[in-house]
């Protein structure tokens, strides 16, 4: 028996002149920021803070399957909004129906409805409504994409039509009042799983939650990047169709990527419901979901690191420049982002990384 | 019937105002690979122009303002591909968020000029009332497309400038190897395209009001039209826009406006299967 070429090829081999030193920066690095975000944090920060800490992280597990779709897989989504929104929905309905108690939630009184909608029943299971924040938006993923994909749109085409699905959501959702409660979405919840959700220690618990996933996400993505599906995908992103004369087969692996960005944006929604205690067309719609990727291309889609960064970091920035001054918001956004886009197109962690090179002794060694 | 018939001058406008922004957006995306978010900012221009215009000319504004709509809107996006876009060409994504970034500044730059609140133009006396079903002001932008169509489709085809704008679309190197200065082709089209979405501007003030955040409305569909429509395609852009425009005001009117846009995109989906490139594709030997 002979190995077939693909169980032959050598995984990673280790690249020459690494030492265990710059091999285990990367983990160390890691390991020092979870401490921060995990012992430091809680403990330093007071409760307000640390909520709009969690709010951010939350934005974070979205840039980082931005980053991993569009860093690594070229595959540009303006429609990250929609698996947000339908991952916080879906929490937002337990969430109400729990508070109801077995009434209507409060909006559907108002807005006239009678009965409890049939789409409404399953989600008065808990175990339900998380799981469907996950496997909702990955299956629709998986529907738009392998229909897609398959077809071989891609690039601006792939852009616009997840941009354009993101815009048809929004009026979707704003359409429905009696069942999504419209303009205003959700909001207004009291109690998860018999913790009050304004008291400090759920919000803390909450913080330690979102930040926990998003280290477990992160190195569920780290380690994809790493293998072998994770170069197919560099090398789709590069040069699809040299990809495809090599056997492969570019769309199962774009929606495979697709769906797994679409998965952590629906996680990240049903964890920012109770953190925020809102989810509204506002919060997922064409802007919001370009905003996410802004903030990934200002922080550096070619790495994972960068992407969450960015998104942090966009996060931090718009809610203290807002505090001080709305108007100039925008227009620092703007600028800032037609600076980025002209000046280190590689976001910051890009430039960190050329500004790096170019110091002196570097490059001697290398 | 009599449904099928009423519905039918509102979807034929909305066709027209599409194909007015499309026309622009599908030029400067065929023959640059543009993305151009701030093209519903140049709209927004347009309309303000006329709104502006209304000091000096009172209701015949908006025949006032179409050539003026058109300088304005077209030298913003002339500064907008030397100052930036330039830099930019390959890298059609990078080009998509640079503007977007620039349509974020326009909006904010229009909410501080001229407030947020939405403001009105006055149509002029002889575009109300109209012809059994068909509002004039409709007709008028009805008129306007099809001029529009026909000025563009002149240009193309029967000057000098419009065949070497032809030239770069189908081949860039090619057309540069042949002598044509591609720089300055991109430059011309660039003006005529976000020109057009001044005229668009223009023409959206006679069928509703005016506001910072007009262009927003209108981009995402008109980039559907370009997808559904095929880059740089005039016939494809008409068709696609007319299309799109009926499926829209008829969705609308049997189901509801919350349902009509996910019935256009669940249509725009089905349609890529057929042809995933669009409805016309410029026939090349490249990988595609």
């Amino acid at each position: 028996m002979t190995a077939t070429v693909r169980d032959a090829a050598p995984v990673a081999p280790p690249a020459p002149g690494r030492s265990w030193r710059d091999r285990l920066r990367g983990p160390s690095v890691f390991v020092l920021i979870a401490v921060l975000a995990l012992v430091v944090a809680p403990l330093l920060l007071e409760p307000f803070r640390l909520g709009l800490l969690a709010k951010y992280l939350c934005f974070g597990i979205v840039a980082l399957g931005i980053g991993l779709a569009w860093g690594q897989g070229g595959m540009l989504t303006l429609g990250q909004g929609v698996f947000f929104g339908l991952g916080g929905y879906a929490m937002g309905m337990y969430l109400k129906l729990h508070d109801a108690g077995g009434d209507l939630p409060d909006f559907m009184v108002w807005s006239g409805v009678e009965r409890l909608p049939a789409l409404w029943i399953p989600f008065e299971n808990p175990v339900f409504a998380i799981a469907f924040a996950v496997v909702g938006p990955v299956l629709l993923a998986v529907l738009l994409g392998s229909l897609v994909f398959r077809q071989r749109v891609r690039g601006a085409y792939f852009a616009i039509l997840t941009q354009a699905l993101a815009a048809a959501m929004v009026i979707l959702l704003v359409g429905q009042q009696g069942l999504t409660g419209g303009t205003n979405g959700l909001t207004n919840f009291f109690d998860l799983f018999g913790q009050d959700l304004a008291a400090d220690g759920t919000q803390r618990g909450l913080y330690v939650v979102v930040a926990a996933v998003l280290g477990v996400l992160y190195l569920v993505a780290w380690q994809l990047v790493r293998s072998r599906f994770g170069r197919l995908l560099v090398a789709i992103r590069d040069g699809e169709d040299r990809v495809r004369f090599l056997g492969y087969n570019p769309a199962t692996i774009k929606t495979i990527t697709f769906a797994v960005s679409a998965g952590m944006a629906g996680l990240a929604g049903a964890l920012f419901v109770p953190v925020v205690g809102i989810i509204s067309p506002a919060l997922l719609g064409v802007v919001p979901s370009l905003e996410l990727v802004v903030a990934v291309a200002v922080g550096g889609r070619f790495s994972l690191a960068g992407a969450v960064l960015g998104a942090v970091v966009m996060g931090y920035a718009k809610t203290s420049f807002s505090e001080e001054f709305a108007d100039g918001w925008l227009y620092l956004q703007g600028a800032l982002f037609i600076l980025v886009m002209t000046l280190a197109p590689k976001g910051i962690f890009g430039l960190a990384a050329t500004l790096r090179d170019l110091l002196p002794g570097r490059r001697a060694r290398a | 019937m009599e449904a099928i018939v009423n519905q039918l001058p509102i979807g034929l406008s909305i066709g027209a105002v599409l194909l007015l922004i499309a026309l622009g957006l599908t030029f400067t995306f065929g023959q640059m690979g543009v993305i151009n978010m701030a093209h519903g900012e140049f709209i927004m221009a347009g309309a303000y122009t006329a709104y502006l215009l209304q000091g000096w000319a009172g209701r015949q504004a908006v025949l006032v303002a179409l050539p003026v709509a058109f300088a304005v809107a077209g030298l913003m996006g002339l500064i907008l591909e030397r100052t930036a876009i330039r830099h930019f060409y390959g890298r059609p994504l990078d080009t998509l968020l640079l503007t977007w970034g620039v349509s974020l500044v326009l909006q904010q730059l229009a909410r501080d000029l001229f407030g947020a609140p939405n403001v009105q133009v006055q149509a002029p006396a002889w575009l109300q009332g109209g012809l059994g079903i068909l509002p004039y002001n409709r007709l008028f932008i009805f008129a306007l497309a099809v001029g529009s169509v026909v000025a563009i489709w002149g240009y193309m085809n029967r000057t000098s400038h419009g065949r070497r704008m032809q030239a770069v679309m189908q081949n860039r190197q090619l057309a540069a190897v042949m002598g044509i200065n591609t720089g300055r082709v991109d430059q011309r089209t660039f003006f005529i395209g976000s020109g057009l979405a001044g005229i668009a501007g223009v023409a959206l003030t006679l069928i509703g009001p005016v506001g910072p955040a007009l262009g927003t409305y209108y981009i995402v569909d008109a980039f559907l039209v370009v997808v559904a429509g095929g880059l740089g395609q005039l016939r494809g852009a008409v068709i696609a826009a007319v299309a799109l425009g009926l499926l829209n005001s008829y969705a609308e009117f049997w189901t509801n406006a919350s349902l009509a846009k996910v019935i256009v995109f669940v249509a725009i989906i089905a349609f890529l299967q057929v042809r995933p490139q669009g409805m016309f594709v410029l026939r090349s030997r490249a990988l595609t």
